[in-house]
């Protein structure tokens, strides 16, 4: 690779001058269910316009971008896998971890419900309907939050959705929004989270099958990367950020984003003063 | 799934959106483009600073294990962009040997990548080019005694046509490549955005319409740089025969 060195090198020296050293902005290591639904183009204007930081997001699925985050490459990360967060921050990369909204997952599928969920409140029923009849099921297969709670969902089946890999059960390995496109193109069921879904300009017949189970609940947590853990990072500007999102105004502005009249994210951050 | 019809329509939709995209001036798009174009033609060049001289000499220089190195570089021509996005990512990544720079999720970045990819085929068409040119020219070159600084010169000099086109094929694959950029990127709105993360982002929202009408306005750009540099030919070419 010694080519690629000399390129690399060179191509530092002469670009150098035009990096990009902007002091006061933060990057936040996020999900593309956030990013997709439009969640922070409606967010961030506002703390922008109030603290002059700039917020930069980088969209990538839950494991990345944690994994992104343990690699110092970025301020705040704001995904949702509550175990994988929390073990984040138990390892040291992150200062807190603050419960910040939810929503919910579905399962969506075409009208003509081969495996004849729809309607069911039970996801896991569902799920083995789905393997019972071996109907085709897109899953994200990609280790993001939404691939997490699919696995935990399967693990409490009867089935084991990786003996039905690559023919009824198809992992795309790709983000919420590529795996609806590859689902929907294959008539296949898929589980997304609603933002994502409701955002979702693609849809042709589909529908909604399941929602509204316990197990379906999808919860969003923010957190600064530790500058001890991390001495590169905006750690100021980081804490900002998370403390106006859990904060009323921030909290409020989460409540107020809509898509075709339907609230994407429900704020639950803990109150300061109260014991909820 | 939908009526063949329909995704018909997608793409008349796509048509008319590219067109009232590029008429209407949006202004998000024109940071999108303007990006595109001083990423890709910038690693284009610094591609050609590398490659050309390299190939030039490859062309001209008899050395041991020579047709390894020809197939070694004929080989690179082939690396896939995601891989070195990932690559380019370990090194600029804080955690990275390069990590103190501060350059990942800056176009410099995505500068490297695009560079890190094209330089081989620049290095490894130019060195094709510019053997057969050596070939032709092989006797008169040894009548004139020249160094082999001033044959690598006289070769770029002469084959210098056939090098923009070199450089177009660079330009060409650092423009429409999505995998690196997207890695060393991260397709940051208003910072690191461009066309082919854009067009992904839009897929992935599932409004294909928006990103086909992106998609063909890449290929208008594409296709507006390839003339661009044709037309520097021909007028180049005119003014050496008047």
């Amino acid at each position: 690779m010694a080519f690629s060195r000399i390129a690399l090198v060179s191509t530092l020296a002469l670009a150098a001058g035009a990096a990009v050293a902007q002091s006061d902005s933060i990057l936040v290591q996020s999900t593309t269910s956030t990013a997709n639904s439009g969640l922070y183009d409606y967010l961030l204007p506002a703390f922008e316009s109030e603290s002059g930081i700039t917020v930069n997001v980088v969209a990538v699925g839950t494991g990345q971008a944690i994994e992104n985050a343990r690699n110092c490459d970025g301020d705040v990360l704001l995904v949702h896998a509550k175990p994988a967060e929390e073990a984040f921050v138990a390892d040291g990369y992150g200062t807190a971890r603050t419960d910040l909204m939810y929503n919910d997952f579905v399962i969506v599928g075409p009208q003509g419900d081969p495996a004849g969920i729809a309607g069911t409140e039970d996801a896991q029923a569902a799920l083995s309907a789905i393997a019972e009849a071996e109907a085709p099921f897109a899953s994200r297969g990609d280790d993001s939050g939404t691939h997490k709670k699919e696995l935990s969902l399967w693990s409490g089946t009867e089935v084991d959705p990786a003996s039905g890999s690559g023919a009824w059960y198809r992992e795309t390995g790709s983000g919420m929004g590529a795996t609806l496109n590859a689902g929907i193109g294959m008539g296949a069921y898929v589980m997304t989270d609603r933002a994502t879904w409701i955002s979702f300009e693609n849809k042709q017949d589909y529908e909604i099958a399941v929602e509204g189970d316990e197990d379906l609940f999808n919860q969003y947590g923010v957190i600064p990367v530790s500058p001890e853990a991390c001495p590169s990072v905006n750690a100021e500007g980081a804490q900002a950020f998370a403390d106006w999102l859990v904060s009323e105004a921030g909290q409020d502005a989460i409540a107020a984003y809509e898509v075709d009249g339907q609230q994407l994210f429900f704020p639950n951050a803990p109150r300061e003063g109260t014991d909820g | 799934m939908r009526e063949a019809t329909e995704s018909l329509q997608d793409i008349a939709e796509a048509l008319r959106l590219a067109v009232s995209l590029v008429l209407s001036g949006d202004a998000d798009l024109v940071e999108i483009v303007v990006l595109s174009l001083r990423v890709s033609l910038t690693a284009t060049a610094v591609a050609c600073a590398i490659g050309l001289p390299l190939g030039a000499l490859v062309a001209v220089a008899r050395f041991p294990g020579r047709g390894t190195a020809l197939v070694v570089m004929n080989a690179l021509m082939g690396l896939p962009p995601v891989v070195v996005g990932l690559i380019v990512y370990l090194h600029l990544s804080r955690a990275g040997p390069l990590g103190f720079l501060g350059l990942l999720y800056t176009p410099t970045a995505m500068i490297v990548a695009q560079t890190i990819l094209i330089a081989p085929i620049v290095a490894a068409l130019s060195r094709q080019v510019l053997e057969d040119l050596h070939d032709e020219y092989a006797a008169q070159f040894r009548s004139l005694c020249l160094t082999r600084a001033q044959v690598v010169g006289a070769l770029l000099w002469d084959g210098r046509y056939a090098l923009m086109t070199v450089a177009l094929a660079g330009f060409g694959r650092a423009v429409a490549e999505v995998g690196a950029v997207m890695i060393v990127g991260g397709n940051i709105d208003h910072l690191t955005r461009v066309m082919t993360t854009a067009i992904a982002l839009e897929t992935s929202k599932g409004a294909l319409p928006m990103a086909l009408a992106l998609g063909i306005v890449l290929m208008a750009l594409a296709l507006g740089v390839n003339a661009a540099v044709h037309g520097l030919r021909a007028s180049a070419v005119r003014h050496a025969y008047v």
